[in-house]
């Protein structure tokens, strides 16, 4: 194991370490605080929480986003909600509870002590936003309202209708804004972080490129915090946004920043179908939709009839039929293959076959038009009273979401299923970082997405937001101490210093280089093939020899886009184009990784799916004796990486087959 | 797979910076398929530019799902086009006809200066949240969340206001170039939540005064922000926003 790779876990008993951490973490007294500078790179939940709580504190914080405000970082699309031990449904949740779902839908490939503190921050998440002024959805008492997300069996949802992502959000956006306004931070929107600076093996500040002029800025900072989401752009087509990318963190793996898990990619179940070659996005419809939508195919192979047309029993209801007890609501990773499962099997429904129905008539029905016809005491409602009346209750959950889906395909989901198919969503891999968020670069965190550490091999519904706003929140204003604590006699270094100059002019040439090859193809058009590359053989299913395939196609691609990509316009100004050049080039690099990792993981866990390595049912075949640790990749040299191990264990979780049967 | 057989002809602002003057260039996009999403029309369209060697339209767009504002083109004389309730980025090509010619500009606003083509500078929106548009509450000083009730009435015209993505759509749309329908749906949510108490005046009184020194224009009540705005923000929010200013002007 490196020396590098220590967890700093703290000692003591599981539901004790964060609090007695955190009361015993060094601090900074109120006079450094001000002269200590933080920098903070993106603004999505964890930037932006981070970044307003750093501030109140008193410290000096710049923050970064490419967007043209912080309030529209990727976060803001997050639909169905977020997950809190709250037990306000008083159905048997608990901060126990909570951890022990999250490490088992991770498939036991999470580090126990960090998501035991996130189970323990979840409750503290929600009376912060509720004080700003966060709308959630509330009950007729004024109480806040819960539903279910997969892989749990209880309520402890938290959600603002199907825009979760955006209220939070905008409060964490809005205490930003607050301590922009008071001086505190100061914001650099349109700016793309572009390198990490280093002095003395430590990280003292970035290289940003100014969108707008085209000019690259040098940044000092005691600490510089990466809070840039994840990569799951890198496939081309994925729920993300078109901006989402790997830059900064890749930027910082370059430069000695382990990579944790990077093959741990989360396809989500429940995403609109690809629909043409044109297609550059896909979008999800919210797992919440799995609460009162039923997933099927017909029983009969290329069944050509109309959804509505299948009689009941003509119908597999393949999730209720192989996983009774968490049935429509079992984890993503098992609802995706079963979905391709069904329709590899030739069982899928639409003109391109690959789609699943979510369907919510029978619950508009019997469950939500039988209750308010009972309500008002309508004796034997008709079908469509009982669809009139229902369809009010779903309006009032998802309605954004049914609108969403009407405009993208054309189908009005209260009369006809929901097509579905997978999608790439979300990236459990990231920078390793220890329990303090440091990577191995000391100095230098990462927060939220862009870390590797709470979601073991597969994520649970609504814990991102969690995750994120724990994060930001709650623990790195805390941790961030550990270090800062013995940086107070560092003075601001002047950015005429060597190592940024240095380091500004590695990354105008590297601007200049890719503006001079003048080549024939686009940008885009090496980010699709990447993508198709990336989808058929390291997505939802992955073997030894397509990987070791990709391995090859990807380093021949990088060759190609290095001597062929054509960038047009130049770079004194605002050019679309060239930053998308500089992403697709970082997310190259990043593919190959994914497929080293992915090829030197044998076995199956969570969204990682080796073919090879598959129970009788088709079940996911975990190796815990060889496996059974975080795969922290240091970087070599082109094409080259070291892997590093950090074993996990478990002191208060039986370890077992993850079982939704 | 859909193909596409429809032809669109765009006429369109290109603009190279803030300090050089702009015209309306035409194209002609061929192969468009009635599925793909306006910007994917841009995107068919910015490649053919590329591979002709001219340089592609610059436009901002970014979670291509209708919430994160960024997309923002005024479509034959409309902020986001054609549709109610509909951002650019959700506005598909199945509401346009084979041989159509369509209109795209910039949002135009003197307080939203054109960066390059249909891009503009919208950051006025984030001084005038920066100046009030918040609740003074420390991370950490928190109570449980239910211990404050919020009648659900109340709760769910808070989330309509709040629902608002920023994106400017009734400042293009507006004749005056007025803000107030975005001003308006944040010191609405605020105002109707007990959290938001506290400061409510001075929010109020902050942030129209933010407002004014950005230079967005005054509000004649003609309703077209309501009429375009993709999130269909009520202009009961401009009722209250003036009530919480006038009250707020009477009594600090």
């Amino acid at each position: 194991m490196s020396d590098k790779l220590i967890s700093k876990t703290p000692e003591g008993p599981l539901s004790e370490k964060w609090t007695k951490y955190r009361s015993t973490v060094p601090l900074v007294n109120p006079a450094n605080k001000r002269n200590l500078e933080i920098i903070v790179v993106g603004t999505g939940l964890a930037g932006a929480s981070a970044a307003a709580t750093l501030a109140e504190m008193g410290y000096a914080v710049k923050a970064f986003c490419f967007q043209d405000s912080p309030r529209r970082a990727h976060s803001i699309a997050a639909q169905g909600g977020i997950n809190a031990a709250k037990n306000y449904q008083n159905d048997g949740d608990s901060t126990y509870r909570l951890f022990y779902d999250t490490i088992k839908g991770g498939d036991y490939r999470a580090r126990e002590s960090n998501v035991h503190r996130l189970a323990e921050n979840s409750a503290n998440i929600i009376d912060q936003c509720v004080a700003q002024g966060v709308p959630f959805a509330r009950d007729y008492g004024g109480m806040l309202k819960n539903r279910s997300f997969g892989g749990t069996q209880v309520k402890r949802t938290f959600y603002a209708a199907g825009q979760t992502g955006q209220q939070l959000l905008l409060g964490a956006y809005s205490a930003l804004e607050r301590q922009v306004g008071l001086g505190n931070v100061k914001m650099y929107s349109r700016h793309e972080m572009l390198e990490v600076v280093m002095i003395d093996g430590k990280a003292r500040g970035i290289i940003a490129r100014n969108l707008v002029t085209g000019e690259t800025e040098r940044h000092f900072g005691h600490a510089v915090l990466l809070c840039t989401g994840g990569y799951g752009n890198v496939f081309y087509l994925s729920t993300n946004a078109m901006g989402s990318n790997v830059t900064a963190i890749w930027k910082a793996h370059r430069q000695g920043a382990f990579f944790g898990n990077p093959c741990f990619t989360q396809i989500h179940p429940t995403c609109i179908p690809v629909s043409g070659d044109h297609q550059s996005k896909l979008t999800l419809m919210s797992e919440s939709l799995r609460n009162d939508g039923r997933i099927w195919v017909p029983k009969k192979k290329d069944d050509p009839r109309a959804a509505n047309d299948i009689p009941e029993d003509e119908r597999d209801y393949y999730l209720e039929r192989r996983y009774p007890a968490f049935g429509n609501l079992v984890p993503r990773d098992i609802a995706s293959r079963a979905a391709k499962e069904r329709c590899d099997a030739g069982y899928g429904v639409g003109a391109t076959k690959q789609a699943v129905y979510l369907d919510f008539r029978s619950n508009l029905i019997n469950k939500y038009g039988r209750a308010e016809a009972s309500k008002l005491g309508i004796e034997n409602p008709t079908i469509e009273q009982l669809v009139a009346l229902g369809k009010e209750v779903v309006k009032e959950e998802y309605g954004n979401l049914f609108d969403m889906y009407k405009q993208i395909t054309g189908e009005d989901p209260y009369e006809v299923p929901m097509r579905i198919y997978p999608a790439v969503h979300y990236t459990m891999g990231g920078l390793w970082v220890d329990y303090n968020l440091m990577t191995t670069i000391p100095g230098l965190y990462a927060l939220g997405e862009a870390n590797f550490s709470d979601h073991g091999a597969n994520r649970l519904g609504a814990s991102a937001l969690m995750q994120g706003l724990s994060d930001g929140y709650f623990v790195i204003p805390y941790t961030i101490g550990a270090y800062l604590s013995g940086e107070i006699k560092t003075k601001s270094i002047p950015t005429d210093h060597p190592a940024f100059v240095e380091a500004e002019k590695s990354v105008k040439d590297r601007i200049n280089k890719l503006l001079s090859i003048k080549g024939t193809q686009s940008p885009e058009s090496f980010h699709k093939r990447l993508g198709k590359i990336m989808w058929e053989k390291c997505g939802m299913a992955r073997n030894e020899k397509g990987l070791k395939e990709a391995i090859s196609e990807i380093q021949a691609l990088k060759k190609e886009f290095w001597s062929d990509v054509r960038i047009l316009g130049d770079a004194d100004g605002f050019n679309p184009e060239l930053d998308k050049a500089g992403r697709v080039a970082d997310f190259i690099e990043l593919g190959e990784l994914m497929c080293v990792d992915a090829l030197s993981r044998n076995e199956s866990c969570g969204g990682h799916f080796r073919e090879e390595y598959q129970e009788d049912g088709g079940e996911a075949k975990r190796d815990d004796e060889n496996f059974m640790f975080v795969s922290a990749w240091e970087f070599k040299g082109e094409s080259q990486w070291e892997l590093n191990k950090e074993p996990l264990v478990y002191e208060n979780i039986k370890i077992a087959q993850r079982n939704y049967k | 797979m859909s193909h596409g057989n429809m032809t669109i002809n765009l006429k369109v602002w290109r603009q190279k910076n803030s300090r050089t003057a702009g015209n309306l260039e035409t194209y002609e996009v061929k192969g468009v398929s009635e599925d793909m999403s306006f910007l994917e029309m841009f995107d068919v369209l910015n490649e053919q530019l590329v591979s002709e060697g001219k340089e592609p339209i610059a436009f901002d767009h970014d979670c291509r799902e209708g919430i994160c504002g960024m997309c923002s083109m005024y479509i034959n004389g409309r902020p986001h086009g054609p549709l109610q309730g509909v951002t650019t980025c959700q506005l598909h090509m199945r509401s346009f006809k084979d041989g159509d010619t369509i209109v795209v500009e910039p949002w135009r606003a003197t307080a939203f200066p054109v960066i390059k083509d249909l891009v503009v500078d919208r950051s006025a929106f984030d001084r005038i949240i920066a100046s009030g548009g918040f609740v003074s509450v420390n991370t950490g000083n928190a109570q449980d969340g239910n211990s404050i009730p919020v009648p659900k009435n109340e709760a769910d015209k808070a989330f309509s206001a709040a629902a608002c993505i920023g994106c400017g759509a009734c400042v293009a749309a507006c004749k005056n170039a007025s803000a107030m329908l975005f001003v308006s749906a944040k010191v609405s949510q605020l105002a109707l939540l007990p959290q938001g108490q506290a400061e409510r005046q001075d929010r109020a009184l902050n942030m129209v005064a933010q407002m004014d020194t950005e230079g967005f224009g005054s509000c004649t009540n003609t309703g077209a922000c309501a009429a375009e705005c993709p999130k269909e923000i009520s202009l009961e929010n401009i009722a209250r926003l003036n009530r919480e200013y006038l009250g707020a002007s009477l009594t600090k």
